[in-house]
């Protein structure tokens, strides 16, 4: 099976909808933690999801590409479009649309997750040979261009155990561009980094939206977020409080839980901030 | 007030302490085998004081009950490779959110568990003929030994597959591989190096319980042991004789274990 394959950073700047969540709910038992999430993502679009702890940003995020599933709302990415299976009936079809979306959207995990028995070049072909059938010599030409790309192709040959955090998570994203998704979804990538290494995943996930690259990244680095961002969505317990330019919402939001949220975090000096 | 200034040791005596660890480690090893040559030693030189071993049946039959060791090694190598199959797709089915394929994982591990390995031994030789199953004693001994350790060995998967981090399977199931292969390709590579030690561990006890299929009279060590110790009414020298081949199987077998798990400990992890 091939899918063809578009290269996400040569999109022409803020395009046509990519990504399109709506209605997106979530319930464990009878607790919500999300209650009716709308958002729209365009090509070249990079959006911020920001907000405390426990307010529902990462579970969004795991809702885009079902690794949670919603229990209301449906998902559309380039075209596939997928209603959430609350009752977890969980048909082959079902199942099957889950993986079209997965194969369009790329995720990059705050635990990097890469796979520990693999060498970095054969995490970045595993999925492009097995999954969309690209041959191994393309594979390995195009995981050589993207581990160049994020700083590191002198560590193809290298196991995951041997990097740095901040290598494995750049080896992570070159993982996921592999893939040429349509849209990249970053969890909180460099909150289990230590703070020296944050930087090195920063710039490499800046140039990528400076590149127009199509991202929803779920983060705590706020400064990060005004400089990268094209819109900034915040989130309180399961909402979109508010949301817009990184320049009106991080310096003049209009809501006061924004500010308040803003506040709080503008006082603590760290740069990392938990995970939710 | 004058500041201390550390000064870093002199190499000689970094040298000096290097030696005295090095004296203290080998002399610990020197008196670790010390102590096994004497309580071995002891133990023979009792045994001959006492018992009127004969150490002409030794040097006869000796050789004899050591190639019982062959069929030994032989049913528990196929033993453990079946075992280790049934396993995985045991440690499948109990995992399975299929009722119906969970149950007869279950009820298997179960059956298993909950009965002893000698019943099912004679279980498979004795009482399957009745119901037309008639199997020569090897293979209902290897038979016997693969299911009895494949119950066991199906929980042991079953941890070792969970024990994978969650995040492995997320990742894998982000970039689209198929549900299959995820557990094939990333899984169960991973769960695999967590129970290469219990597979081992296993393999260790597979050795001395195929001695139990000497009941069905298959000529390995065990059996060949009792057969000329009663024969020869030195049953005593016999069954020293067996017992010391067991024993070396399981020294030697432990030391490779040892070594692999060094170096996959090395590995990538």
């Amino acid at each position: 099976m091939t899918i063809p394959i578009v290269h996400p950073v040569v999109a022409p700047h803020l395009g046509d909808p990519v990504v399109r969540a709506l209605g997106i709910q979530k319930y464990y038992g009878r607790n919500y933690v999300l209650r009716g999430i709308d958002l729209e993502v365009r090509r070249g679009e990079a959006v911020m999801l920001i907000g405390r702890s426990g307010s529902g940003k990462t579970t969004f995020l795991r809702c885009v590409n079902f690794l949670e599933e919603p229990s209301a709302g449906s998902i559309e990415i380039d075209g596939v479009m997928v209603v959430g299976d609350p009752l977890h009936e969980r048909s082959r079809a079902h199942l099957e649309q889950i993986r079209q979306i997965r194969i369009r959207s790329g995720m990059v995990f705050q635990e990097f997750n890469l796979f520990p028995h693999m060498s970095v070049l054969q995490n970045l072909i595993e999925a492009p040979t097995k999954v969309l059938g690209v041959s191994k010599a393309a594979a390995i030409e195009r995981a050589e261009m993207f581990l160049g790309k994020v700083g590191l192709a002198e560590k193809r040959d290298e196991y995951p155990a041997r990097l740095s955090g901040g290598q494995k998570q750049r080896v992570a994203i070159a993982r996921a561009l592999c893939m040429e998704p349509k849209v990249l979804l970053f969890d909180e990538p460099t909150s289990a980094l230590d703070p020296e290494l944050i930087g090195e995943v920063l710039r490499v996930m800046e140039d990528l939206a400076h590149e127009g690259a199509t991202m929803i990244v779920v983060t705590h680095e706020l400064h990060f977020a005004q400089e990268a961002a094209d819109r900034v969505v915040f989130l309180q317990e399961g909402l979109i409080v508010e949301e817009g330019p990184p320049e009106k919402v991080l310096n003049d939001p209009d809501d006061e839980r924004t500010r308040q949220f803003l506040r709080r975090f503008l006082t603590i000096p760290t740069a990392g901030g938990g995970s939710d | 007030m004058t500041a201390i200034v550390t000064t870093p040791l002199p190499g000689s005596i970094l040298a000096q302490m290097e030696a005295a660890q090095e004296r203290a480690r080998r002399s610990f090893r020197l008196k670790f085998a010390a102590t096994w040559a004497a309580l071995i030693g002891l133990l023979m030189l009792g045994l001959i004081v006492t018992g009127n071993v004969d150490t002409e049946f030794i040097s006869i039959w000796g050789p004899f009950i050591l190639g019982g060791a062959g069929l030994t090694i032989f049913v528990s190598a196929v033993s453990i490779t079946f075992a280790t199959l049934l396993a995985l797709v045991g440690a499948m089915g109990r995992m399975s959110r299929n009722p119906i394929i969970n149950g007869v994982a279950s009820l298997y591990v179960s059956l298993v568990r909950g009965t002893p390995l000698i019943v099912q031994i004679y279980f498979i030789y004795l009482a399957l003929p009745q119901v037309g199953i008639i199997l020569p004693a090897v293979p209902a001994g290897i038979i016997a030994l693969s299911f009895n350790y494949g119950a066991y060995m199906t929980e042991v998967f079953r941890a070792g597959i969970q024990a994978v981090p969650k995040g492995q399977r997320e990742a894998a199931q982000s970039l689209g591989l198929p549900e299959q292969q995820v557990m094939r390709r990333i899984v169960l590579p991973q769960a695999f190096r967590i129970v290469i030690p219990a597979i081992g561990n296993d393999f260790v006890s597979m050795l001395k319980d195929s001695s139990l299929v000497s009941l069905l009279a298959v000529e390995e060590l065990l059996y060949r042991a009792k057969l000329v110790g009663i024969q020869n009414f030195r049953s005593l020298e016999s069954l020293v004789i067996a017992a010391a081949i067991y024993w070396v199987l399981t020294i030697v077998f432990s030391y490779f274990q040892q070594r692999l798990e060094v170096r996959m400990a090395r590995g990538d992890r």
